[in-house]
C-alpha cells in the first residue's frame, strides 16, 4: 500500500527512480482512491481509461534509465486546459461533447516529461466563479465540510489534489481562481506573472488577466510542477522571457509589506484577521521585517477586476456561435441560430458577465467604466512598483472568510466579494501564492484558511522562498 | 437600467432570454453595476502612464523549426465537430 495523504511529488520521483514502487501502482493507487471519493466530492468530471496505459509508458521510460521530474506523476487536469483527442467542456454545456484537436503547450510539456494524466476536473463554467457553483455539471464538495463548496472556479483540481486523488494539478487563475480554493482546502496554490506560463491551449476567459496555475500539497512540489511548464512560448505571444523583468535575488531579511487598512478592513471575518495576525507574528519572530504600508486605490481593485474581466469574457465568448463546434441549435436564419445556441449552452453566471461586459463596452458607457478602469489599473501599478521599492513582498489574506455553504451565496455580488484579495495581483500581471495558515472550527468541523504573498512581476522565485519558511514555522 | 435594456444588450449579445431570466438579470445586474459605479468616484491622472509594452512582432513567415513552433493539430477532429457539413467543408446557413 502507498501512504497517499504522506507523499509528496518529490518523494514519489525517488521511489519510482528506486523502484520502490513503479508508476503503474501509484496510478492504481490514485484510481482507488478516486473511485471511493469522487462520487461524492465530484472533483473530476471524467476520469480517462487509459491512465494505466500512461503509467505502463512511463514506467517503460523509467526502466531505459530516464527521469524527469514529472515523470510517472498522476496529475489532474482543469476542464478548460487542451489535450488533444480528449473532450474538454470548460464545464459549459456549448462545448460537453468537444474534443480538443491540439495539445496545449502546457501539456505537451508535461507530455514529454512522461506525466500520467488521470482526468479532467470540474470548474465554474468557463471558470467563472469561486465555488464550481456555476458548473453545468454539479457543485464540486470541500473534503473538510462536505456541505460547504470547495471554492473555485479550480475547485475540481483542488479537492483532487487535497483528498489524494492526484499528486498535483493544474488550474487557471483570472481573479484567484487557483488561490481560494487552494484556501478554502488546505492546500498551495501558486499563479505566477502574467506571461511566465503559456496559454496556447487555455480556454480564454480574461486574457489580461488570465494565468495558468499550479496546485500542489506543499510548496516544493507547486515549484517543481511550475518549473516543468513555465516558459516563452512562440504560439503565445504574451509569454514573457527571463530578460523581461529586472532579476530579483533574494536576500537573507526579506521586507514583507502588509497593507494593515485593506488587510483587516471591512468585510474581513474575525477569525481571518486572527490567523493573519498571528501569522505575521510568526514571520516577525522568524526574522522577516515587517512594514505597516499604505496602497492607495487598492480597494477599487475589486470593482476594477469587475468591469475589465466582463469586458473581456464578453470578446472571448462571442466565439461560441454554434457554427463550427459545440452546440448547434438551428433557428430559422443564421441570426436565429446564434441566440438559440447561446441561449440554451450558456449557463445563468456566463450570460450575467457577457452582458455586464457588452455594458460596460457600450458606446455611451465606455469612457465611465472600461476607460475609467484601464486609468485605475494603471495607477495601482504605479503605486504597487513603487511599494516594492520599499518592500519585497507584500502579505493578505487569501479570502476573507473560510468556504461558504453550499448554495448560501445565491446573489452574485456577494460571492464575488470573496475576491476582494485575489484579484489585484491579475489585475497587475503580478506572481502570488496561497498557503495554508491553519483552521477554525465551526459546527465541529476544522475549516482552512490561507495567506497570500504577492512579489514583484518575476519574482517568483521569492515566493517559493517564504513559502517554504511559513510551511517550517505555520505551526510554532 | 430597465427590462428595455437588458433586451437590447441580450440582442447584441445574441442571446434568447425568457421573460422570466430578463427580470432575475435585470435585479443581478442592477446590483453589480450599483457597485462597480464606485470607481467614477476615484481621482486619477487622465495622462496615460510611460508604457511598458514589448514589441512581439515577427517576419510574416510560415513558423517552422522546431515542436514549439509547429504545432500538429488534427484537421480530422476539427471536421468531425463541424455541426453541419458538405463534401468536408463546413455548412452554414445563407447570409445575404
Amino acid at each position: 500500500m502507498i501512504d497517499l495523504a504522506a507523499l509528496t511529488i518529490a518523494e514519489a520521483r525517488k521511489k519510482l527512480d528506486g523502484k520502490v514502487f513503479s508508476a503503474v501502482d501509484l496510478a492504481q493507487a490514485y484510481l482507488t482512491e478516486i473511485e471511493k471519493k469522487n462520487k461524492e466530492l465530484n472533483a473530476y468530471l471524467e476520469v480517462y481509461d487509459d491512465v494505466l496505459e500512461q503509467a505502463k509508458a512511463a514506467d517503460e521510460m523509467i526502466a531505459k534509465g530516464e527521469s524527469h521530474p514529472l515523470l510517472g506523476i498522476p496529475l489532474a487536469i482543469k476542464d478548460v486546459i487542451l489535450i488533444k483527442d480528449r473532450k474538454v467542456s470548460a464545464a459549459s454545456k456549448i462545448l460537453e461533447n468537444y474534443k480538443a484537436s491540439y495539445d496545449a503547450t502546457v501539456i505537451l510539456k508535461l507530455k514529454k516529461q512522461g506525466v500520467v494524466f488521470l482526468g479532467r476536473t470540474n470548474t465554474d463554467e468557463f471558470a467563472m466563479g469561486g465555488s464550481t457553483e456555476n458548473s453545468a455539471f454539479g457543485v464540486t464538495k470541500n473534503p473538510h465540510d462536505t456541505s460547504r463548496v470547495s471554492g473555485g472556479s479550480s475547485g475540481g483540481s483542488v479537492v483532487a489534489v487535497a483528498s489524494n486523488m492526484a499528486l498535483g494539478a493544474l488550474g487557471s487563475d483570472t481573479g484567484g481562481s487557483v488561490r481560494e480554493p487552494a484556501a478554502f482546502c488546505g492546500i498551495v496554490g501558486f499563479k505566477p506573472t502574467y506571461g511566465r506560463v503559456s496559454r496556447y491551449g487555455l480556454i480564454a476567459m480574461g486574457s489580461s488577466l488570465d494565468c495558468i496555475g499550479e496546485i500542489a500539497k506543499n510548496v516544493r512540489d507547486a515549484e517543481i510542477i511550475y518549473n516543468a511548464v513555465k516558459g516563452r512560448d512562440d504560439l503565445d505571444s504574451t509569454t514573457i522571457s527571463d530578460e523581461t523583468y529586472p532579476k530579483v535575488f533574494s536576500k537573507d531579511k526579506l521586507v514583507i509589506g502588509i497593507p494593515y487598512d485593506f488587510a483587516l478592513g471591512e468585510g474581513v471575518s474575525p477569525e481571518v484577521r486572527e490567523n493573519f495576525k498571528q501569522a505575521v507574528e510568526k514571520l516577525k519572530k522568524f526574522g522577516f521585517k515587517i512594514k505597516d504600508i499604505s496602497l492607495k486605490n487598492v480597494d477599487m481593485s475589486l470593482a476594477v477586476y469587475y468591469i475589465i474581466m466582463p469586458a473581456e469574457v464578453s470578446t472571448n465568448l462571442a466565439r461560441f456561435d454554434g457554427v463550427r463546434y459545440g452546440l448547434h441549435k438551428d433557428g430559422k436564419n443564421l441570426f436565429d441560430d446564434y441566440k438559440l445556441t447561446k441561449g440554451a449552452g450558456f449557463g445563468k453566471e456566463v450570460r450575467r458577465r457577457i452582458l455586464i461586459g457588452t455594458y460596460v463596452l457600450s458606446a455611451g458607457y465606455y469612457d465611465a467604466y472600461y476607460g475609467k478602469a484601464q486609468l485605475i489599473r494603471d495607477a495601482l501599478k504605479e503605486e504597487f512598483n513603487k511599494t516594492f521599492n520599499k518592500v519585497d513582498l507584500i502579505a493578505t489574506p487569501t479570502t476573507p472568510d473560510t468556504a461558504w455553504k453550499i448554495g448560501e451565496k445565491s446573489d452574485p455580488l456577494s460571492a464575488y466579494l470573496a475576491d476582494i484579495f485575489t484579484v489585484t495581483a491579475n489585475i497587475l500581471g503580478i506572481p502570488a501564492i496561497s498557503l495554508p495558515s491553519g483552521f477554525i472550527e465551526t459546527e465541529d468541523k476544522k475549516l482552512p484558511l490561507g495567506i497570500q504573498f504577492m512579489a514583484p512581476h518575476g519574482a517568483e522565485d521569492l515566493l517559493f522562498d517564504v513559502g517554504k519558511v511559513f510551511e517550517a514555522i505555520k505551526d510554532n | 437600467m430597465d427590462i428595455r435594456a437588458v433586451e437590447n444588450l441580450a440582442e447584441l449579445a445574441r442571446i434568447e432570454l425568457s421573460e422570466e431570466e430578463k427580470k432575475s438579470l435585470l435585479k443581478d445586474m442592477e446590483g453589480i453595476l450599483g457597485y462597480i459605479k464606485q470607481i467614477k468616484e476615484v481621482k486619477v491622472d487622465e495622462v496615460a502612464p510611460a508604457q511598458d509594452l514589448i514589441n512581439v512582432w515577427r517576419e510574416d513567415l510560415p513558423a517552422s523549426g522546431g515542436p514549439e513552433k509547429s504545432r500538429e493539430f488534427s484537421p480530422e477532429l476539427i471536421k468531425e465537430q463541424f455541426p453541419d457539413s458538405q463534401d468536408g467543408f463546413l455548412k452554414v446557413k445563407k447570409i445575404l
